[in-house]
Protein backbone atom coordinates (compact mmCIF):
# COMPACT_ATOMS: atom_id res chain seq x y z
CA UNK A 1 0.00 0.00 0.00
CA UNK A 2 2.66 2.52 1.05
CA UNK A 3 6.18 1.66 -0.07
CA UNK A 4 9.31 3.63 0.69
CA UNK A 5 12.23 2.72 -1.57
CA UNK A 6 15.53 4.15 -0.36
CA UNK A 7 13.84 7.43 0.55
CA UNK A 8 15.94 10.03 2.30
CA UNK A 9 15.62 13.66 3.28
CA UNK A 10 18.24 16.26 4.08
CA UNK A 11 17.66 19.87 5.06
CA UNK A 12 20.04 22.61 4.05
CA UNK A 13 20.69 24.79 7.06
CA UNK A 14 23.26 27.60 6.88
CA UNK A 15 25.04 25.98 3.92
CA UNK A 16 25.28 22.53 5.51
CA UNK A 17 23.21 19.43 4.79
CA UNK A 18 21.48 18.11 7.89
CA UNK A 19 20.07 14.59 7.43
CA UNK A 20 16.52 14.23 8.77
CA UNK A 21 15.84 10.78 7.34
CA UNK A 22 18.54 8.29 6.33
CA UNK A 23 17.81 6.14 3.26
CA UNK A 24 14.78 4.15 4.36
CA UNK A 25 12.93 1.21 2.85
CA UNK A 26 9.54 0.49 4.37
CA UNK A 27 6.37 -1.32 3.39
CA UNK A 28 3.09 -0.46 5.08
CA UNK A 29 0.31 -2.93 4.34
CA UNK A 30 -3.17 -1.73 3.43
CA UNK A 31 -5.82 -1.76 6.16
CA UNK A 32 -3.45 -1.80 9.09
CA UNK A 33 -2.67 0.74 11.78
CA UNK A 34 1.02 1.45 11.48
CA UNK A 35 2.74 3.29 14.33
CA UNK A 36 5.98 5.24 14.17
CA UNK A 37 7.50 5.97 17.54
CA UNK A 38 10.51 8.12 18.33
CA UNK A 39 11.65 11.08 20.36
CA UNK A 40 11.42 14.57 18.85
CA UNK A 41 14.01 14.93 16.11
CA UNK A 42 14.04 11.19 15.40
CA UNK A 43 12.69 11.78 11.88
CA UNK A 44 9.19 10.38 12.37
CA UNK A 45 7.44 13.63 11.52
CA UNK A 46 9.55 13.96 8.35
CA UNK A 47 8.71 10.39 7.35
CA UNK A 48 4.98 11.01 7.86
CA UNK A 49 5.02 14.24 5.82
CA UNK A 50 6.88 12.56 2.97
CA UNK A 51 3.83 10.34 2.41
CA UNK A 52 1.65 13.26 1.21
CA UNK A 53 4.69 15.28 0.15
CA UNK A 54 4.24 18.09 2.65
CA UNK A 55 7.98 17.40 2.72
CA UNK A 56 9.71 16.77 -0.60
CA UNK A 57 12.08 13.79 -0.52
CA UNK A 58 15.73 14.48 -1.34
CA UNK A 59 15.89 11.11 -3.07
CA UNK A 60 14.27 7.71 -3.43
CA UNK A 61 10.79 6.64 -4.50
CA UNK A 62 7.49 6.52 -2.61
CA UNK A 63 4.93 4.24 -4.24
CA UNK A 64 1.38 4.35 -2.92
CA UNK A 65 -1.25 1.99 -4.30
CA UNK A 66 0.91 1.46 -7.39
CA UNK A 67 1.42 5.19 -8.05
CA UNK A 68 4.87 6.74 -7.76
CA UNK A 69 3.87 9.84 -5.80
CA UNK A 70 7.38 11.27 -6.01
CA UNK A 71 6.81 11.66 -9.76
CA UNK A 72 3.41 13.44 -9.57
CA UNK A 73 3.10 16.95 -11.03
CA UNK A 74 1.38 19.75 -9.09
CA UNK A 75 -2.08 18.84 -10.35
CA UNK A 76 -1.62 15.10 -9.77
CA UNK A 77 -0.28 15.81 -6.29
CA UNK A 78 -3.37 17.85 -5.41
CA UNK A 79 -5.70 15.07 -6.54
CA UNK A 80 -3.61 12.52 -4.63
CA UNK A 81 -3.73 14.65 -1.46
CA UNK A 82 -7.53 14.75 -1.69
CA UNK A 83 -7.41 10.99 -1.15
CA UNK A 84 -5.20 11.18 1.94
CA UNK A 85 -6.63 12.49 5.21
CA UNK A 86 -4.48 14.07 7.89
CA UNK A 87 -4.99 15.04 11.52
CA UNK A 88 -2.67 17.12 13.66
CA UNK A 89 -1.44 17.53 17.22
CA UNK A 90 -2.91 21.04 17.47
CA UNK A 91 -5.96 20.15 15.32
CA UNK A 92 -5.31 23.00 12.82
CA UNK A 93 -8.99 23.86 12.48
CA UNK A 94 -9.95 27.22 10.98
CA UNK A 95 -11.07 29.47 13.84
CA UNK A 96 -13.05 31.61 11.40
CA UNK A 97 -15.28 28.76 10.21
CA UNK A 98 -17.98 26.77 12.00
CA UNK A 99 -17.53 23.08 12.75
CA UNK A 100 -19.69 22.19 9.72
CA UNK A 101 -17.73 24.54 7.43
CA UNK A 102 -14.43 23.08 8.65
CA UNK A 103 -15.60 19.57 7.83
CA UNK A 104 -17.00 20.72 4.46
CA UNK A 105 -13.76 22.45 3.49
CA UNK A 106 -11.96 19.54 1.74
CA UNK A 107 -15.16 18.80 -0.20
CA UNK A 108 -15.58 22.44 -1.28
CA UNK A 109 -11.92 22.64 -2.31
CA UNK A 110 -12.24 19.46 -4.37
CA UNK A 111 -15.35 20.91 -6.02
CA UNK A 112 -16.81 17.54 -7.02
CA UNK A 113 -20.05 17.55 -5.01
CA UNK A 114 -23.09 19.84 -5.06
CA UNK A 115 -23.90 22.00 -2.04
CA UNK A 116 -26.73 19.66 -1.01
CA UNK A 117 -24.47 16.59 -1.29
CA UNK A 118 -21.82 18.33 0.82
CA UNK A 119 -24.39 19.20 3.52
CA UNK A 120 -25.55 15.58 3.67
CA UNK A 121 -21.99 14.25 3.83
CA UNK A 122 -21.05 16.73 6.60
CA UNK A 123 -24.08 15.71 8.68
CA UNK A 124 -23.15 12.04 8.24
CA UNK A 125 -19.51 12.69 9.26
CA UNK A 126 -20.44 14.74 12.32
CA UNK A 127 -22.85 12.01 13.43
CA UNK A 128 -20.07 9.42 13.06
CA UNK A 129 -17.71 11.34 15.36
CA UNK A 130 -20.54 12.13 17.80
CA UNK A 131 -20.71 15.88 17.19
CA UNK A 132 -24.08 16.13 15.43
CA UNK A 133 -25.25 18.85 17.83
CA UNK A 134 -22.19 21.04 17.42
CA UNK A 135 -22.35 21.81 13.67
CA UNK A 136 -22.99 25.55 14.12
CA UNK A 137 -20.37 26.12 16.82
CA UNK A 138 -16.93 27.60 16.28
CA UNK A 139 -13.80 25.60 17.22
CA UNK A 140 -13.03 27.95 20.13
CA UNK A 141 -16.25 26.76 21.80
CA UNK A 142 -15.14 23.10 21.82
CA UNK A 143 -12.91 21.03 24.13
CA UNK A 144 -9.64 19.54 22.88
CA UNK A 145 -11.16 16.11 22.34
CA UNK A 146 -14.09 17.58 20.41
CA UNK A 147 -11.69 19.60 18.24
CA UNK A 148 -9.79 16.44 17.35
CA UNK A 149 -13.08 14.74 16.46
CA UNK A 150 -13.79 17.63 14.08
CA UNK A 151 -10.28 17.10 12.70
CA UNK A 152 -11.04 13.43 12.14
CA UNK A 153 -14.39 14.19 10.47
CA UNK A 154 -12.65 16.70 8.20
CA UNK A 155 -9.90 14.20 7.34
CA UNK A 156 -12.48 11.57 6.39
CA UNK A 157 -14.65 13.92 4.29
CA UNK A 158 -13.24 12.93 0.90
CA UNK A 159 -13.37 9.19 1.72
CA UNK A 160 -9.58 8.77 1.78
CA UNK A 161 -7.85 5.39 1.79
CA UNK A 162 -5.07 6.60 4.06
CA UNK A 163 -5.23 8.61 7.28
CA UNK A 164 -2.05 10.27 8.57
CA UNK A 165 -2.01 11.13 12.29
CA UNK A 166 0.62 13.60 13.45
CA UNK A 167 0.84 13.22 17.26
CA UNK A 168 -2.96 13.32 17.23
CA UNK A 169 -3.37 12.70 20.96
CA UNK A 170 -0.29 14.44 22.36
CA UNK A 171 -2.21 17.59 23.31
CA UNK A 172 -5.07 15.67 24.99
CA UNK A 173 -5.60 14.42 28.54
CA UNK A 174 -5.45 10.64 29.19
CA UNK A 175 -9.22 10.09 29.16
CA UNK A 176 -9.75 12.03 25.94
CA UNK A 177 -6.74 10.28 24.42
CA UNK A 178 -8.48 6.97 25.07
CA UNK A 179 -11.67 8.13 23.36
CA UNK A 180 -9.85 9.47 20.30
CA UNK A 181 -7.77 6.28 19.97
CA UNK A 182 -10.95 4.23 20.22
CA UNK A 183 -12.49 6.29 17.43
CA UNK A 184 -9.40 5.74 15.26
CA UNK A 185 -9.53 1.98 15.85
CA UNK A 186 -13.24 1.98 14.99
CA UNK A 187 -12.61 3.87 11.74
CA UNK A 188 -9.79 1.48 10.81
CA UNK A 189 -12.05 -1.51 11.43
CA UNK A 190 -15.23 -0.23 9.80
CA UNK A 191 -13.82 1.66 6.82
CA UNK A 192 -10.77 -0.51 6.21
CA UNK A 193 -8.69 2.66 6.24
CA UNK A 194 -4.90 2.44 6.44
CA UNK A 195 -3.71 4.57 9.35
CA UNK A 196 -0.15 5.80 9.80
CA UNK A 197 0.38 7.50 13.14
CA UNK A 198 3.38 9.01 14.83
CA UNK A 199 3.73 9.36 18.58
CA UNK A 200 6.27 9.46 21.37
CA UNK A 201 4.08 7.38 23.69
CA UNK A 202 4.39 3.59 23.64
CA UNK A 203 0.94 3.38 25.21
CA UNK A 204 -0.65 4.84 22.04
CA UNK A 205 1.15 2.18 19.97
CA UNK A 206 0.04 -0.58 22.35
CA UNK A 207 -3.60 0.43 22.21
CA UNK A 208 -4.26 0.84 18.49
CA UNK A 209 -1.37 -0.26 16.27
CA UNK A 210 -0.87 -3.53 14.41
CA UNK A 211 2.73 -2.85 13.47
CA UNK A 212 5.28 -0.45 14.83
CA UNK A 213 8.56 1.04 13.66
CA UNK A 214 10.92 2.58 16.20
CA UNK A 215 12.96 5.54 14.97
CA UNK A 216 16.13 7.09 16.30
CA UNK A 217 18.46 9.55 14.58
CA UNK A 218 16.63 9.40 11.23
CA UNK A 219 16.82 5.60 11.09
CA UNK A 220 14.21 2.88 11.70
CA UNK A 221 16.04 0.84 14.33
CA UNK A 222 13.43 -1.84 14.85
CA UNK A 223 10.07 -2.79 13.40
CA UNK A 224 7.56 -5.60 13.57
CA UNK A 225 4.16 -6.61 14.94
CA UNK A 226 3.40 -4.56 18.05
CA UNK A 227 3.24 -7.58 20.39
CA UNK A 228 6.71 -8.79 19.32
CA UNK A 229 8.33 -5.39 19.59
CA UNK A 230 6.53 -4.54 22.82
CA UNK A 231 7.16 -7.81 24.66
CA UNK A 232 10.63 -8.59 23.30
CA UNK A 233 12.29 -5.29 22.43
CA UNK A 234 15.72 -5.76 20.82
CA UNK A 235 17.11 -2.27 20.30
CA UNK A 236 18.10 -0.11 23.32
CA UNK A 237 15.81 2.73 22.12
CA UNK A 238 12.85 0.36 21.97
CA UNK A 239 13.65 -1.01 25.44
CA UNK A 240 13.68 2.54 26.81
CA UNK A 241 10.25 3.26 25.30
CA UNK A 242 8.78 0.04 26.71
CA UNK A 243 10.20 0.58 30.17
CA UNK A 244 8.99 4.19 30.17
CA UNK A 245 5.51 2.98 29.28
CA UNK A 246 5.54 0.51 32.16
CA UNK A 247 7.12 2.93 34.61
CA UNK A 248 9.88 0.43 35.36
CA UNK A 249 13.37 1.42 36.41
CA UNK A 250 15.63 -1.54 35.53
CA UNK A 251 18.46 -0.59 37.89
CA UNK A 252 16.11 -0.16 40.82
CA UNK A 253 14.51 -3.52 40.05
CA UNK A 254 17.91 -5.22 39.87
CA UNK A 255 18.80 -3.92 43.34
CA UNK A 256 15.44 -5.02 44.75
CA UNK A 257 15.86 -8.56 43.45
CA UNK A 258 19.46 -8.93 44.75
CA UNK A 259 18.42 -10.35 48.11
CA UNK A 260 15.72 -12.67 46.72
CA UNK A 261 16.78 -16.36 46.87
CA UNK A 262 16.33 -18.90 44.06
CA UNK A 263 16.16 -18.62 40.28
CA UNK A 264 14.59 -15.54 38.73
CA UNK A 265 12.61 -15.88 35.51
CA UNK A 266 10.53 -13.62 33.32
CA UNK A 267 7.52 -15.29 31.71
CA UNK A 268 5.63 -13.75 28.83
CA UNK A 269 2.15 -15.07 28.01
CA UNK A 270 0.20 -14.12 24.94
CA UNK A 271 -3.40 -14.68 23.88
CA UNK A 272 -5.41 -17.37 25.63
CA UNK A 273 -2.31 -18.68 27.47
CA UNK A 274 -2.57 -15.53 29.60
CA UNK A 275 -5.57 -16.99 31.37
CA UNK A 276 -4.38 -20.63 31.68
CA UNK A 277 -3.67 -21.91 35.26
CA UNK A 278 -0.12 -22.90 34.26
CA UNK A 279 1.91 -21.74 37.27
CA UNK A 280 -0.19 -23.48 39.88
CA UNK A 281 -0.14 -26.79 38.02
CA UNK A 282 3.62 -26.82 37.52
CA UNK A 283 4.27 -25.75 41.12
CA UNK A 284 2.14 -28.65 42.42
CA UNK A 285 3.74 -31.24 40.10
CA UNK A 286 7.38 -30.26 40.70
CA UNK A 287 7.18 -29.10 44.29
CA UNK A 288 8.72 -25.67 43.59
CA UNK A 289 7.55 -22.59 45.38
CA UNK A 290 7.26 -19.37 43.50
CA UNK A 291 6.89 -15.75 44.44
CA UNK A 292 5.84 -13.04 42.03
CA UNK A 293 8.33 -10.15 42.03
CA UNK A 294 6.78 -8.02 39.33
CA UNK A 295 3.99 -8.43 36.86
CA UNK A 296 1.49 -6.95 34.50
CA UNK A 297 -1.53 -8.31 32.69
CA UNK A 298 -2.93 -6.10 29.97
CA UNK A 299 -3.93 -5.99 26.31
CA UNK A 300 -2.08 -5.11 23.15
CA UNK A 301 -4.86 -3.87 20.88
CA UNK A 302 -7.25 -6.87 21.22
CA UNK A 303 -4.67 -9.45 22.37
CA UNK A 304 -4.34 -10.13 26.11
CA UNK A 305 -0.82 -10.59 27.40
CA UNK A 306 0.91 -11.10 30.71
CA UNK A 307 4.46 -10.60 31.81
CA UNK A 308 5.54 -11.95 35.21
CA UNK A 309 8.89 -11.91 36.96
CA UNK A 310 9.13 -14.88 39.33
CA UNK A 311 11.54 -16.32 41.85
CA UNK A 312 11.54 -20.15 42.04
CA UNK A 313 12.76 -21.87 45.22
CA UNK A 314 12.85 -25.48 46.50
CA UNK A 315 11.54 -28.61 44.75
CA UNK A 316 12.69 -29.66 41.30
CA UNK A 317 13.51 -26.30 39.69
CA UNK A 318 15.08 -27.87 36.59
CA UNK A 319 12.03 -29.89 35.63
CA UNK A 320 9.82 -26.84 36.34
CA UNK A 321 11.91 -24.95 33.81
CA UNK A 322 11.52 -27.76 31.28
CA UNK A 323 7.76 -27.78 31.81
CA UNK A 324 7.56 -24.00 31.38
CA UNK A 325 9.67 -24.10 28.24
CA UNK A 326 7.38 -26.74 26.78
CA UNK A 327 4.28 -24.67 27.52
CA UNK A 328 2.88 -21.82 25.47
CA UNK A 329 4.95 -19.16 27.23
CA UNK A 330 8.15 -17.35 26.52
CA UNK A 331 10.72 -17.92 29.28
CA UNK A 332 13.74 -15.75 30.01
CA UNK A 333 16.06 -16.83 32.82
CA UNK A 334 17.28 -13.64 34.42
CA UNK A 335 19.44 -15.31 37.13
CA UNK B 1 -24.07 79.66 22.74
CA UNK B 2 -23.98 82.33 20.00
CA UNK B 3 -21.59 84.43 22.08
CA UNK B 4 -19.31 81.47 22.65
CA UNK B 5 -18.95 80.53 18.96
CA UNK B 6 -19.02 83.97 17.31
CA UNK B 7 -16.67 83.02 14.46
CA UNK B 8 -18.14 79.66 13.74
CA UNK B 9 -19.93 79.42 10.41
CA UNK B 10 -21.79 76.15 10.81
CA UNK B 11 -22.40 75.83 7.07
CA UNK B 12 -18.62 76.05 6.49
CA UNK B 13 -18.12 73.41 9.17
CA UNK B 14 -20.67 71.16 7.48
CA UNK B 15 -18.94 71.52 4.06
CA UNK B 16 -15.55 70.87 5.64
CA UNK B 17 -16.87 67.76 7.40
CA UNK B 18 -18.23 66.49 4.07
CA UNK B 19 -14.85 67.11 2.41
CA UNK B 20 -13.05 65.20 5.16
CA UNK B 21 -15.48 62.28 4.88
CA UNK B 22 -15.16 62.23 1.08
CA UNK B 23 -11.37 62.23 1.23
CA UNK B 24 -11.38 59.58 3.92
CA UNK B 25 -13.88 57.31 2.17
CA UNK B 26 -12.30 57.64 -1.28
CA UNK B 27 -8.73 57.18 -0.15
CA UNK B 28 -9.58 54.32 2.24
CA UNK B 29 -11.39 52.46 -0.55
CA UNK B 30 -8.44 52.69 -2.96
CA UNK B 31 -5.91 52.00 -0.18
CA UNK B 32 -7.65 48.72 0.63
CA UNK B 33 -8.05 47.77 -3.05
CA UNK B 34 -4.33 48.34 -3.71
CA UNK B 35 -2.89 47.52 -0.29
CA UNK B 36 -4.56 44.17 0.30
CA UNK B 37 -3.01 42.44 -2.75
CA UNK B 38 0.32 44.15 -2.03
CA UNK B 39 0.20 42.86 1.55
CA UNK B 40 -0.64 39.35 0.36
CA UNK B 41 2.24 39.50 -2.13
CA UNK B 42 4.63 40.72 0.59
CA UNK B 43 3.52 37.83 2.79
CA UNK B 44 3.75 35.13 0.11
CA UNK B 45 7.18 36.18 -1.18
CA UNK B 46 8.56 36.72 2.31
CA UNK B 47 11.18 34.57 4.04
CA UNK B 48 10.15 30.90 4.49
CA UNK B 49 6.68 31.46 2.98
CA UNK B 50 4.71 29.72 0.24
CA UNK B 51 6.34 31.61 -2.65
CA UNK B 52 9.63 32.70 -1.18
CA UNK B 53 11.20 35.10 -3.70
CA UNK B 54 14.15 36.90 -2.16
CA UNK B 55 14.61 39.44 -4.99
CA UNK B 56 10.94 40.37 -5.41
CA UNK B 57 10.37 40.58 -1.66
CA UNK B 58 13.47 42.77 -1.30
CA UNK B 59 12.26 45.10 -4.04
CA UNK B 60 8.70 45.40 -2.71
CA UNK B 61 9.99 45.83 0.80
CA UNK B 62 12.33 48.63 -0.29
CA UNK B 63 9.52 50.41 -2.18
CA UNK B 64 7.24 50.20 0.84
CA UNK B 65 9.96 51.44 3.18
CA UNK B 66 10.86 54.40 0.91
CA UNK B 67 7.22 55.50 0.63
CA UNK B 68 6.67 55.07 4.35
CA UNK B 69 9.73 57.12 5.32
CA UNK B 70 8.64 60.07 3.14
CA UNK B 71 6.78 62.70 5.22
CA UNK B 72 3.24 63.01 3.89
CA UNK B 73 3.49 66.76 3.38
CA UNK B 74 6.45 66.20 1.00
CA UNK B 75 4.66 63.33 -0.79
CA UNK B 76 1.68 65.61 -1.32
CA UNK B 77 3.83 68.08 -3.29
CA UNK B 78 6.09 65.56 -5.08
CA UNK B 79 2.97 63.76 -6.30
CA UNK B 80 1.39 66.85 -7.98
CA UNK B 81 2.35 66.01 -11.63
CA UNK B 82 1.20 62.42 -11.20
CA UNK B 83 -2.04 63.54 -9.53
CA UNK B 84 -2.81 65.88 -12.43
CA UNK B 85 -2.19 63.03 -14.85
CA UNK B 86 -4.55 60.80 -12.90
CA UNK B 87 -7.44 63.12 -11.96
CA UNK B 88 -6.93 66.15 -14.20
CA UNK B 89 -6.41 68.41 -11.20
CA UNK B 90 -4.08 68.78 -8.26
CA UNK B 91 -6.66 70.70 -6.27
CA UNK B 92 -9.61 69.87 -4.09
CA UNK B 93 -10.81 66.51 -2.85
CA UNK B 94 -9.95 64.79 -6.17
CA UNK B 95 -6.42 66.23 -6.00
CA UNK B 96 -5.94 64.97 -2.46
CA UNK B 97 -7.01 61.36 -2.92
CA UNK B 98 -4.04 60.06 -5.00
CA UNK B 99 -1.38 61.28 -2.54
CA UNK B 100 -3.48 60.01 0.38
CA UNK B 101 -3.67 56.57 -1.27
CA UNK B 102 0.04 56.50 -2.10
CA UNK B 103 0.83 57.57 1.44
CA UNK B 104 -1.42 55.02 3.15
CA UNK B 105 -1.10 51.96 0.88
CA UNK B 106 2.45 50.91 1.92
CA UNK B 107 1.50 51.36 5.57
CA UNK B 108 -1.67 49.26 5.15
CA UNK B 109 0.17 46.60 3.11
CA UNK B 110 2.70 46.13 5.94
CA UNK B 111 -0.13 45.74 8.45
CA UNK B 112 -1.80 43.14 6.19
CA UNK B 113 1.51 41.25 5.87
CA UNK B 114 1.80 41.19 9.67
CA UNK B 115 -1.82 40.02 10.06
CA UNK B 116 -1.20 37.15 7.61
CA UNK B 117 1.97 36.12 9.44
CA UNK B 118 -0.11 35.74 12.58
CA UNK B 119 -2.03 32.89 10.93
CA UNK B 120 -0.84 29.58 12.35
CA UNK B 121 1.42 27.71 9.88
CA UNK B 122 -0.47 24.56 10.82
CA UNK B 123 -3.59 25.99 9.16
CA UNK B 124 -1.69 26.43 5.89
CA UNK B 125 -0.24 22.93 6.21
CA UNK B 126 -3.69 21.42 6.86
CA UNK B 127 -5.13 23.23 3.84
CA UNK B 128 -2.22 22.04 1.67
CA UNK B 129 -2.82 18.50 2.90
CA UNK B 130 -6.43 18.77 1.64
CA UNK B 131 -5.05 19.29 -1.87
CA UNK B 132 -5.77 23.02 -2.09
CA UNK B 133 -4.25 25.20 -4.81
CA UNK B 134 -2.29 28.25 -3.71
CA UNK B 135 -5.23 30.45 -4.75
CA UNK B 136 -7.55 28.34 -2.58
CA UNK B 137 -5.14 28.55 0.34
CA UNK B 138 -5.21 32.35 0.10
CA UNK B 139 -8.99 32.74 -0.34
CA UNK B 140 -10.29 29.87 1.79
CA UNK B 141 -7.79 29.79 4.62
CA UNK B 142 -5.38 32.72 4.89
CA UNK B 143 -7.74 35.65 4.34
CA UNK B 144 -10.65 34.30 6.47
CA UNK B 145 -8.25 33.43 9.31
CA UNK B 146 -6.53 36.84 9.13
CA UNK B 147 -9.85 38.72 8.92
CA UNK B 148 -9.77 40.13 12.49
CA UNK B 149 -6.20 41.35 11.92
CA UNK B 150 -7.13 42.85 8.56
CA UNK B 151 -10.08 44.74 10.08
CA UNK B 152 -7.75 46.06 12.77
CA UNK B 153 -5.37 47.16 9.99
CA UNK B 154 -8.19 48.97 8.15
CA UNK B 155 -9.14 50.76 11.38
CA UNK B 156 -5.60 51.95 12.10
CA UNK B 157 -5.19 53.01 8.46
CA UNK B 158 -8.48 54.96 8.47
CA UNK B 159 -7.40 56.87 11.56
CA UNK B 160 -3.99 57.60 10.03
CA UNK B 161 -5.81 58.87 6.93
CA UNK B 162 -7.88 61.27 9.08
CA UNK B 163 -4.68 62.93 10.26
CA UNK B 164 -3.28 62.95 6.68
CA UNK B 165 -6.42 64.73 5.42
CA UNK B 166 -5.64 67.59 7.80
CA UNK B 167 -2.51 68.26 5.71
CA UNK B 168 -4.35 67.99 2.42
CA UNK B 169 -5.35 71.63 2.88
CA UNK B 170 -1.98 72.43 1.32
CA UNK B 171 -3.39 71.44 -2.09
CA UNK B 172 -6.66 73.21 -1.38
CA UNK B 173 -8.54 70.05 -0.58
CA UNK B 174 -10.44 71.63 2.26
CA UNK B 175 -11.70 69.53 5.12
CA UNK B 176 -11.76 70.01 8.88
CA UNK B 177 -7.98 70.13 9.33
CA UNK B 178 -7.70 72.85 6.69
CA UNK B 179 -10.43 74.85 8.43
CA UNK B 180 -8.62 74.53 11.74
CA UNK B 181 -5.37 75.87 10.26
CA UNK B 182 -6.83 78.69 8.14
CA UNK B 183 -9.35 80.04 10.64
CA UNK B 184 -8.49 78.58 14.00
CA UNK B 185 -4.73 79.14 13.79
CA UNK B 186 -4.02 81.84 11.21
CA UNK B 187 -6.95 84.09 12.21
CA UNK B 188 -6.82 83.30 15.93
CA UNK B 189 -10.42 82.04 15.89
CA UNK B 190 -10.04 79.68 18.82
CA UNK B 191 -13.72 78.70 18.74
CA UNK B 192 -13.33 77.36 15.18
CA UNK B 193 -10.27 75.45 16.30
CA UNK B 194 -12.18 73.88 19.21
CA UNK B 195 -15.13 72.85 17.05
CA UNK B 196 -12.98 71.24 14.33
CA UNK B 197 -10.79 69.42 16.83
CA UNK B 198 -13.85 68.08 18.65
CA UNK B 199 -15.36 66.90 15.33
CA UNK B 200 -12.10 65.14 14.34
CA UNK B 201 -12.00 63.51 17.75
CA UNK B 202 -15.56 62.25 17.37
CA UNK B 203 -14.73 60.90 13.89
CA UNK B 204 -11.68 59.01 15.16
CA UNK B 205 -13.69 57.68 18.09
CA UNK B 206 -16.43 56.37 15.78
CA UNK B 207 -13.88 54.70 13.46
CA UNK B 208 -12.11 52.99 16.36
CA UNK B 209 -15.34 51.75 17.93
CA UNK B 210 -16.73 50.35 14.68
CA UNK B 211 -13.34 48.76 13.88
CA UNK B 212 -13.07 47.16 17.32
CA UNK B 213 -16.60 45.77 17.02
CA UNK B 214 -15.77 44.14 13.66
CA UNK B 215 -12.53 42.66 15.03
CA UNK B 216 -14.35 41.14 18.00
CA UNK B 217 -17.17 39.86 15.80
CA UNK B 218 -14.80 38.03 13.45
CA UNK B 219 -12.46 36.73 16.14
CA UNK B 220 -14.89 33.89 16.99
CA UNK B 221 -13.30 33.46 20.38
Amino acid sequence: MIEFQQVYKTYRVAGRDIPALQPTTLDIQGGQVFGLIGHSGAGKSTLLRLINRLEEPSGGRIVIDGTDVTALDADGLRRFRQRVGMIFQHFNLLASKTVADNVAMPLRLAGELSAAEIDARVAELLARVGLGDHAKKYPAQLSGGQKQRVGIARALATRPKILLCDEATSALDPQTTGQVLQLLAEINRELGLTIVLITHEMDVIRRVCDRVAVMDGGVIVEQGPVADVFLHPQHPTTRRFVLEAEHVDEDEQHDDFAHVPGRILRLTFRGEATYAPLLGTIARDTGVDYSILAGRIDRIKETPYGQLTLALVGGDVESALIRLNAADVHVEVLR
Amino acid sequence: MEALFTHVDWYEIWLATLDTLLMLGGSLLFTVILGLPLGVLLFLTGPRQLFEQKALYGLLSLLVNVLRSLPFIILLIVMIPFTVLLTGTSLGVAGAIPPLVVGATPFFARLVETALREVDRGIIEATQAMGATTRQIIWNALLPEARPGIFAAVTVTAITLVSYTAMAGVVGAGGLGDLAIRFGYQRFQTDVMVVTVVLLLVLVQILQTVGDKLVVHFSRK
